[in-house]
């Protein structure tokens, strides 16, 4: 028994996928980068469907630019929390931006959105308080619920009317009730329908936090996400996100009108206890949110490409989620199934994403795919055809 | 009508029997985990389904010192 004994399931877990899989699923390593959706993997060049740069902005000139200016004007790092010494007028700066671009009072960037999340559940979550966390909810949520010493309350998938009875469960225990969701959810693209949750919200008295991560830049006629594409922003409380996907860099946010905001910069320890990001990721995050205010176009054509993949997987008679966004995943059987597939697509030139139980829902494997504005109509189409092929190759039923 | 934790000990079986992968000998004493195998997203899901049955909500937090299935009962009576 030494301490490693308790991991030994999952050696055994791995094992088992390493002698039916030839390539590490978890361990692709990207050896150079040629283009937002083009990178060498295994020495070849290979499409890039397995990233989350939606709008491909982690490659825009503009941020490059920026970056290296910063980098040679302040360095490259802080060296401390945002609390202390990591504060620079650039942090300061891009807090202001992103209320701006929200319409909110205030805004909070850490130095990741898994610390957003994380840092905004546990903190806004008190003891005598009860979360409400939708059960498809990212780990970082979850982790953030573990952290509160809130009550944690799950409910199932997007399903308002589950929520509702949940909380009237409770009846009139006294304490907070905030509620956790995302825009878009991580594995299957599929959408909150807000406006139901929204009613539930009011009806309840409860605080509603969206995680938009996978719709920031994505949805609204500004990019703001589910939120401002069902017009019901004034209803959020708080709203967390990332960097790391339509913004191109690494870091993360929450904006809010709260009046009170700035005291959580005094006690959320994800936000304090950690080195604040350094300024050249702040400085080429400040130039692609400039991007995403100034080119709406490439909004539309990532929902243009998105929307020509799913149809054409439909066609083609994959088993898909239920809606169009920006990632699209493929529903597959059982492990080995999966595994072959993703094996196989890699070979044929294109790397995608195996996600696999248990951070699936339902546990069945997804491969999933990450649709950009960068890929061109003709990427599109070759990567439909490496499926049909992969399908062929792996003995795939579709439902023709 | 009044539960006590054999009813809904008995409820849980019940409910998880109807999964065919679970053993059919299990008793309030099996272990959900170990005995189970379930992984935790499996212990949340058929806790879920639990807490419609009674009409109760289980929250996360008081799973923590449960193991058995006569354990998750106790949490149960002690919410309603
Ligand atoms: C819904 C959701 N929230 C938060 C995160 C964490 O973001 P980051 O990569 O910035 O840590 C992710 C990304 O994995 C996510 O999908």
């Amino acid at each position: 028994m030494d301490i490693f004994t308790k991991f030994q399931p999952l050696h055994n877990a791995f094992e088992q996928l390493m002698s039916i899989s030839k390539h590490n699923p978890f361990g692709t390593t990207i050896e150079k980068m040629i283009s937002p959706t083009i990178g060498v993997i295994n020495g070849r060049q290979t499409l890039l469907f397995g990233t989350n740069n939606y709008l491909g902005l982690s490659q825009s000139d503009a941020a490059r630019h920026a970056a290296a200016e910063a980098a040679m004007q302040y360095g490259v790092g802080t060296t401390g929390s945002r609390i202390a010494n990591g504060t620079y007028s650039l942090h300061q700066e891009l807090e202001q931006d992103l209320a701006k671009f929200f319409n909110r009072r205030s805004c909070m960037v850490f130095s990741t959105g898994y610390q957003a999340t994380l840092g905004m559940v546990s903190t806004l979550a008190g003891k005598d308080d009860y979360l409400f966390l939708d059960a498809d909810c990212h780990a970082s949520i979850y982790d953030g619920s573990r952290m509160s010493q809130a009550q944690i309350i799950r409910f199932r998938h997007n399903d308002a009317d589950d929520l509702r009875k949940r909380l009237r469960r409770l009846g009139d225990i006294p304490g907070n009730k905030l509620i956790v969701v995302e825009g878009v959810y991580s594995m299957f693209g599929d959408i909150i329908p807000l406006k139901e949750f929204v009613e539930v919200k009011k009806e309840e008295n409860a605080c509603l936090m969206i995680d938009e991560a996978h719709s920031f830049g994505i949805f609204g006629e500004h990019g703001r996400g589910i939120a401002e594409r069902d017009q019901v922003e004034a209803d959020i409380d708080f709203t967390v996100g990332t960097f790391s996907k339509s913004l191109g860099t690494v870091g993360g946010y929450c904006v809010s009108d709260h009046p009170q905001m700035d005291l959580l910069r005094l006690c959320t320890r994800p936000y304090m206890f950690t080195a604040s990001l350094p300024p050249e990721v702040i400085a080429a995050t400040k130039a692609n949110l400039e991007i995403i205010k100034n080119h709406p176009e490439l909004i539309h054509k990532l929902m243009d490409n998105a929307s020509r993949f799913y149809h054409a997987l439909q066609n083609a008679g994959f088993l898909t989620g239920p809606d169009i966004s920006s990632v699209i995943s493929v529903i597959l059987e059982d492990l080995p199934q999966a595994s072959q597939f993703w094996n196989r697509v890699l070979e044929l030139g294109a790397y995608i994403n195996l996600s696999l139980p248990p951070a699936t829902p339902d546990n069945r494997p997804l491969l999933r795919a990450s649709i950009a504005a960068a890929h061109t109509t003709e990427q599109i189409d070759q990567l439909v055809q490496i499926y049909i092929q992969a399908a062929q190759d792996v003995g795939v039923a579709l439902k023709i | 009508m009044t539960e006590t934790i054999e009813s809904v000990s008995q409820i849980i079986i019940e409910t998880l029997l109807e999964n065919p992968k679970v053993p059919r000998n299990i008793t309030p004493e099996s272990k959900i985990i170990e005995d189970l195998e379930f992984d935790s997203l499996a212990v949340m899901n058929f806790v879920m389904e639990i807490e419609d049955k009674l009409d109760v909500s289980v929250p996360l937090d008081r799973l923590t010192d449960v193991r058995t299935i006569h354990d998750l009962a106790e949490a149960i009576i002690s919410l309603k």
